[in-house]
Parts: structure tokens; C-alpha cells; sequence
């Protein structure tokens, strides 16, 4: 080629590029959002594309921030189908997702994840209440007289606790971009502040100051954040007897060989003591849709009726197998029927 | 005389102190090659011996009887009857054949568990390849799940890991195992199948296309703007501020950590110009952004060690400018042109932080075909096995650390090949 018809042909090149790809209809689902509920609904995209031969949903881990962020910024095929969410919708997010068009938004909670704090086989197992970790853990605690705060001074488990070993107090855990994190600190951290009683009186005179107490993680080092990946945690834990790790119960499911679970309030965090609520650190695991999308990306109700049929979400079911721990089964009915109707939201949920 | 005896005294003195530390110099050289080599034989070491294992996976032989009322399929060639067949009953009622003394909900989930969930439509493939096998029996060998799969191999190495196996599950293996019914194979799964959730069912081959038509659209677009920037900066282009300015800006962009050409393609390329998320247009695109300065700066240095004399040759000869650079000074550097490019893609290819923005990051399960369709790529494959929880998936991600390597290797080794075999000394 010569130059003369070189340039001309490269410029009309990335120009046709950009102007046929924008132009492409799409004919999969596009799924975005938490990285927690990933490994459960990639399975059930898998299975429904093997099952039906149709093309498989693209599943992207984008955090639940950022997919609600990618959901609610318009309607429309360059915006994604189905957001996950490892907690529910705030109110903010839904009022963006109403400014910006998306209307109607199907709400499907698909069951829950425990996170457990566990450290090696090798080490005698742990026995904590949600104070310890609190006390242990927090930027600030009380100090001798009530109403006074202090930085945190405790450097080994029994100073928190006598009952508790005297080991250095050294716990891994998910950094503050995750969803993990934020729902340790809400269940983990502030159930132990809520049991101290002038704390727990702060809520109502002051809430700010109240999360700002109960949610912040101390930061000289005691608390370690081992970024996202959680079988590095697992890895460090086996290294380092001596440390606790924060993790989701999927990865304490898949390596009981080398880590174990420590018991909250006397409870050991197992499939049935989660199911069940007796095990204190869960939370629900969530997925939105786009009503408006329901006709136009092809397959999206197929997926729907996957996710919800009993043999994927049931107690028995696949996503149980996973490490999900499924909802009671009368909420479960009544859930499949709103997702399968494809009842919208309707705004006056209690939305925090 | 006097005097220059003592200097050849003072040389001699000072001979064994020089040859010493010259002495002492080379090993200094060879102990810092020690230490990359000694890095580089660590990091092959673990990987492979984490990695080994993925290329062989279990396979349970069973019984299968095709029987069309148990499938509710009456005719192969209807998709809408394959679509609704079911499938896993010619798996499970070949386990249930096997071990039938099997009894009570709970046992024969545990039974079924033995095999992969993908075991029926694999079945259903291996019918509609061969049609005539409708309504016969045959041995077949069918894959394991992982967790089988991890336990018989960690058996079969001694140090047997059964903390997700029930004890009927162990009993069983022990009869397969005395029947010579379960064993190992070469897992063709991994190279010829996308990604997957279940660890026996994963394979690279989408990522590995992936790769390949990114790095297509990379290598079509980067090279041919590269090398014009190049030759016009080298040729043509005035010594000027501004063109010391370009230069300043290109060696710049060449150090620029590449998670900001990912987030200027996402604000260029798809929050502008709308081209889909996922899509290897989108990847070649930031890809080329990124590679561009390496081929410009290696494109430059190939021009430059093109001597003078050639051009002045040709300029003698009444060769215009633009003759001059396009039949002597490009042919003579292209080979230095192309050792850079493939560097450059070499590095492209190993790259994941900027597509991490432009959505490449997925679980994809179909194989892409074209440049508009879904994809991830090989270092991103890598990075979200390592993520999951599934224990099978530790060797399968060291497996494809070892693929994408391998990879590597070659594109260098070519590039230093085709250094030796075409450069020119002058």
C-alpha cells in the first residue's frame, strides 16, 4: 500500500470501527454489580445458556456501588440489564434511577451470605461475642468513664477480653471499597457497639457521630485490609496462625481443611446456623432488573425463571451447593412469584 | 633506567590487585544474573507445580443407556425438543445402574454429585455427533466433579483432602477405584471450552480468542500509526520546540501507568462514542492507545540506526525525499520496526489494569467469534479464577499463568529471532 492510500484507509478504518460497533443490537443479557453475589449468578447464566443454547448472560464484577452506579444511568442497550447487590438499594440510588428514566425496577432478594471470621486449623478456635470485635477492632472505644472515647489501646485478645487468648490482635479483612466490608461493619462492628448502653442511647441523639463510632475500622496496622481476593486471606491465614481473617462463608465452605470458623455469641457460623438467623453476621443478597429492558434484550425472563426455580435457588438447589444460603421457603415462593410476574418497585420501600 | 624499573616493579605489584578486582567484577556480574534466575526459577517452580495437575482431570466410566422416553426426545433434529430434553437423566440413571443399592433423597444427591453438572448435555452432545447410539447402551467415560476430582487426585498423591466428600462418597470411590472405573485423562477440556463456574467444565479457549482478536485489531491499528509517527518525527519533521515537545509528551506516554488508558477509553469509547462494553473493538482500541509510544520510540531508534550515507546515496542518485524513506530507509529498518511491535504486543498481551474499566473483566462463557462480541482475555481469565472460591480452581489458574508464559516466551523468542536473522550491521 502506499502512503497516499495509507492514511485515508486507516482513518476510514477506526472510523467504520466506532460507527458499526455502536450500531450493534444487542441479543445477550449484561449483568454488572457485586462481587459477592458473582459466583452465584454466573452459575445460573451458565446453566441457562447450556440449557436453552441461547447466548449466555455476560456477568461483570463491578462491586454493588459501582453496578448500581453502571444501573440507574439510563435505559437503553448501552446500559447494562441486571444489577447485583450484596446489600439493598439505597434511597439515593433510586431516586438517580428515577431521574434518569428507569422507571421500573424489579427488586429480587435471592437469599443470604454469612461472614465469618476464622483463622487456621492450626491455631485453637475462636470464641468471640460482637463486642470483642468491636472493642478489638474499632478506631475509637470507650475509655474508664462513660461517655469518654479514646484511640484504641488494645494490642492482644485479652486485654479485650480475659476469656480470650493472649495472642496479638491481627485480622485481615476486605478493604472499605467492599461490599463485604461495609456489611461487617454494620452487623459485625455496630451489633457490638449497640451493646454498650450509652452507645447505643448516641443513636438516637446522634446518629452521625453514632456510625461515624460504630463503623470505623482502626487503622494502625492491628486491622490488616488484604484487598479483594479472598483466597489470599485464606493463604495468609495458613502462613500465619496467629492472625483472624474476614471473609464470605463460600470460601470457609471451600477450605474447612485449613481454615476455621470462630463462633459469634457461642453460634459456629455453619450453612444451617446462617439459614436459620441464629448465626448474627448475614446479610440478604439482592439483584435488580430493568422492567423496560424485560422485552427488549431477549432472554431476560428466561433468566429470571432459572434464578428462581426451586432447583437453583432451593434448599437443595445448585446456588445452595455454591455456599448461598437459600430464604425460608414461603418467602422464597412469594418472591418467585413477584420476580416472575415482574412486579416493579413501588418506591415506598424502606429504603435506607 | 633506575626509574623505569620501578615502574615495572609498581605494574607488576599492582598486576594482581587489577586482575583481582577484575576477578571480583565478574562474579559480581554473574551473581546478579544468579539472582534473576534464581527469581524467574522460583516463579516456574510454584506455578508449575501448583499448575501440573490441571491438565489431567478425572473421568468415571459408566453405563449409559440413550433411552428416548427417559430424554422425552422423539426427534434429533427439532432444537425445540433438544432444548427441553432432559438430559441429566441419562447421567443420573447411569450412576443410579451402577450403585443400586442406592436409596433415600439425600444418598442419591450425594450420588449425583460424583459427576459434573455438565455430564448430561455432554452426553447430549456426544448423541447428536453420533445419532445412531438412540435407544443403545455404551461405555462412556464421564467427567468428575471438581470435588471428586480434587479429592482423587490429592488421594492418588497421598495426602488425600475429603472435607466436602461424604463418607458414601469416599466408599464409592474406593469401588470405582478397585474396578478400575474412575481414572485420569488429558483435560482437553481446558483448551477447547470457555469459561465455567464448575472447575471441571473451565477452559481457556475463550480467553485465548479473546486475546487473539484483540490483539489483532492492536497490531492492525498501533503498527501502521506508529510507524508513520515515527518516520515523519525522524524524516521529515522540523527540529523545533514543538517537535521536542511531541517527543517529550511520546516518551511520557510510554511511562504512563496503563489503568489511565483504560479510563480514557471509558470516557472516549464508550461513554462517547457508545461502542459496547466487553467487546475486543473496545480492548484494541485502549490496547493501541497503550502500545503506541513503545512501537514510535523502538519505530524511531530503527530509523535512526539506518546510516546516513544510504540516504545520501539515494539523494545523489536523484531519489526524492519521500523515495528515499520509502524504498532504502524503511525496508533497512523494518526488521528493528517489527522486534519493537512484537515487544509491544508482548506486552499488550499480558496486560489486564486497563481493561478492568472497559468492562473486559466478565464471566463470559461463550467463545467469541468476531470483534462486536463479548470477550475477555487471558490475564483477566487468570485474575478472576484466582478470585473464586472453588478449591479446583488454584491449579487451573496457575494452569493458565503457564499457557499465557508460554505465549510470552514465543513472542520474544520471534522477536529475538528475527533481530539475529534480519538486522543489518553497518
Amino acid at each position: 500500500m502506499t502512503q497516499r492510500t495509507l492514511i485515508p484507509a486507516l482513518i476510514f478504518t477506526m472510523a467504520s470501527v466506532m460507527v458499526t460497533s455502536s450500531a450493534i443490537a444487542r441479543d445477550s443479557i449484561e449483568v454488572v454489580g457485586s462481587s459477592t453475589v458473582y459466583p452465584f449468578s454466573t452459575v445460573v447464566a451458565e446453566r441457562y445458556g447450556r440449557a436453552t443454547g441461547k447466548p449466555t448472560p455476560k456477568i461483570e464484577s463491578t462491586g454493588s456501588g459501582g453496578g448500581m452506579k453502571l444501573f440507574c444511568s439510563g435505559v437503553g442497550t448501552n446500559y447494562p440489564d441486571i444489577t447485583n447487590s450484596s446489600r439493598r438499594m439505597k434511597a439515593s440510588e433510586f431516586k438517580k434511577c428515577q431521574t434518569n428514566g428507569v422507571r421500573d425496577v424489579i427488586e429480587v432478594q435471592i437469599g443470604y451470605d454469612g461472614i465469618v471470621i476464622a483463622n487456621s486449623v492450626a491455631a485453637a478456635p475462636m470464641k468471640l461475642s460482637r463486642k470483642d470485635i468491636f472493642l478489638a477492632l474499632a478506631a475509637q472505644v470507650p475509655g474508664a468513664i462513660e461517655g469518654e472515647l479514646i484511640d484504641n489501646p488494645y494490642s492482644t485478645w485479652n486485654q479485650v477480653n480475659p476469656a480470650l487468648p493472649n495472642t496479638a490482635i491481627e485480622v485481615l479483612g476486605p478493604p472499605p471499597t467492599s461490599g463485604t466490608r461495609d456489611a461487617f461493619a454494620e452487623l459485625g462492628l455496630e451489633g457490638g457497639c449497640k451493646g454498650i448502653a450509652w452507645i447505643k442511647a448516641m443513636k438516637k441523639t446522634n446518629k452521625s457521630a453514632f456510625k461515624a463510632l460504630c463503623h470505623t475500622v482502626r487503622e494502625d496496622g492491628r486491622y490488616i485490609e488484604a484487598g479483594e481476593n479472598d483466597n489470599l486471606i485464606v493463604q495468609k491465614l495458613e502462613a500465619n496462625p496467629a492472625a483472624l481473617g474476614v471473609f464470605g462463608f463460600s470460601f470457609l465452605d471451600q477450605n474447612a481443611d485449613k481454615v476455621q470458623g470462630a463462633q459469634i455469641e457461642s453460634v459456629e457460623p455453619t450453612f444451617e446456623s446462617i439459614a436459620d438467623k441464629s448465626y448474627p453476621i448475614s446479610r440478604p443478597l439482592f439483584f435488580y432488573v430493568k422492567k423496560a429492558h424485560v422485552d427488549v434484550v431477549p432472554g431476560i425472563q428466561g433468566y429470571l425463571n432459572e434464578f428462581t426455580s426451586e432447583k437453583a435457588w432451593g434448599e437443595e438447589g445448585y446456588l445452595a451447593e455454591k455456599g448461598m444460603i437459600p430464604l425460608p421457603s414461603e418467602e422464597r415462593a412469594a418472591m418467585a412469584a413477584s420476580t416472575r410476574g415482574l412486579v416493579p418497585m413501588k418506591g415506598n420501600e424502606a429504603l435506607k | 633506567m633506575t626509574e623505569s624499573v620501578n615502574n615495572l616493579d609498581k605494574i607488576k605489584q599492582s598486576l594482581s590487585r587489577r586482575n583481582r578486582a577484575e576477578k571480583r567484577f565478574r562474579w559480581y556480574g554473574r551473581l546478579a544474573i544468579f539472582i534473576g534466575l534464581a527469581a524467574v526459577m522460583v516463579l516456574f517452580t510454584d506455578i508449575i507445580s501448583k499448575g501440573h495437575g490441571a491438565f489431567r482431570i478425572t473421568y468415571i466410566e459408566l453405563e449409559v443407556t440413550y433411552d428416548q422416553d427417559r430424554i422425552g426426545v422423539e426427534n434429533l433434529t427439532d432444537p425445540e425438543q433438544l432444548a427441553n430434553g432432559n438430559w441429566e437423566a441419562l447421567s443420573k440413571a447411569a450412576l443410579r445402574n451402577e450403585f443400586n443399592d442406592v436409596s433415600g433423597r439425600r444418598d442419591k444427591r450425594k450420588l449425583y454429585g460424583l459427576i459434573s453438572s455438565g455430564a448430561g448435555f455432554d452426553l447430549k452432545d456426544r448423541l447428536l455427533a453420533n445419532p445412531l447410539l438412540l435407544g443403545e447402551t455404551e461405555k462412556v467415560w464421564i467427567l468428575a466433579d471438581d470435588d471428586i476430582d480434587t479429592y482423587y487426585k490429592s488421594w492418588l498423591d497421598g495426602e488425600s483432602y475429603a472435607a466436602r466428600m461424604s463418607a458414601k462418597q469416599l466408599q464409592w470411590i474406593d469401588e470405582l477405584h478397585a474396578q478400575g472405573k474412575i481414572r485420569l485423562q488429558f483435560n482437553s477440556n481446558l483448551f477447547t471450552r470457555g469459561d465455567s463456574r464448575e472447575p471441571e467444565q473451565a477452559g481457556i479457549r475463550g480467553a485465548v480468542m479473546g486475546s487473539l482478536l484483540t490483539l489483532i485489531l492492536t497490531l492492525l491499528l498501533s503498527f501502521p500509526i506508529g510507524v508513520s509517527a515515527a518516520i515523519y518525527l525522524e524524516e521529515f519533521a522540523p527540529r523545533n520546540r514543538w517537535t521536542d515537545f511531541i517527543e517529550v509528551n511520546i516518551n511520557n506516554l510510554a511511562a504512563v501507568p496503563s489503568i489511565i488508558f483504560g479510563l480514557l477509553g471509558l470516557a472516549i469509547f464508550i461513554n462517547f462514542f457508545h461502542i459496547p462494553r466487553s467487546v475486543p473493538i473496545v480492548g484494541g482500541l485502549v490496547l493501541t492507545l497503550m502500545t503506541l509510544p513503545t512501537i514510535i520510540i523502538t519505530s524511531r531508534a530503527a530509523i535512526k540506526s539506518v546510516p546516513p550515507s544510504i540516504r545520501e546515496a539515494a539523494l545523489g542518485m536523484g531519489a526524492s525525499k519521500y523515495q528515499v524513506v520509502l524504498h532504502h530507509v524503511l525496508p533497512l529498518s523494518l526488521p528493528g520496526m517489527l522486534t519493537g511491535a512484537i515487544i509491544g504486543m508482548a506486552q499488550a498481551l499480558g496486560e489486564s489494569a486497563p481493561l478492568l474499566m472497559i468492562g473486559m473483566v466478565a464471566f463470559i462463557v461463550d467463545i467469541p467469534a468476531g470483534f462486536s462480541d463479548p470477550a475477555t482475555v487471558l490475564p483477566v481469565q487468570i485474575f478472576l479464577w484466582a478470585d473464586s472460591p472453588e478449591r479446583a480452581f488454584i491449579e487451573k489458574t496457575s494452569a493458565a499463568i503457564m499457557v499465557l508464559l508460554s505465549f510470552l516466551i514465543i513472542m520474544n523468542t520471534v522477536a529475538v529471532w528475527l533481530r539475529k536473522r534480519l538486522e543489518r550491521r553497518w
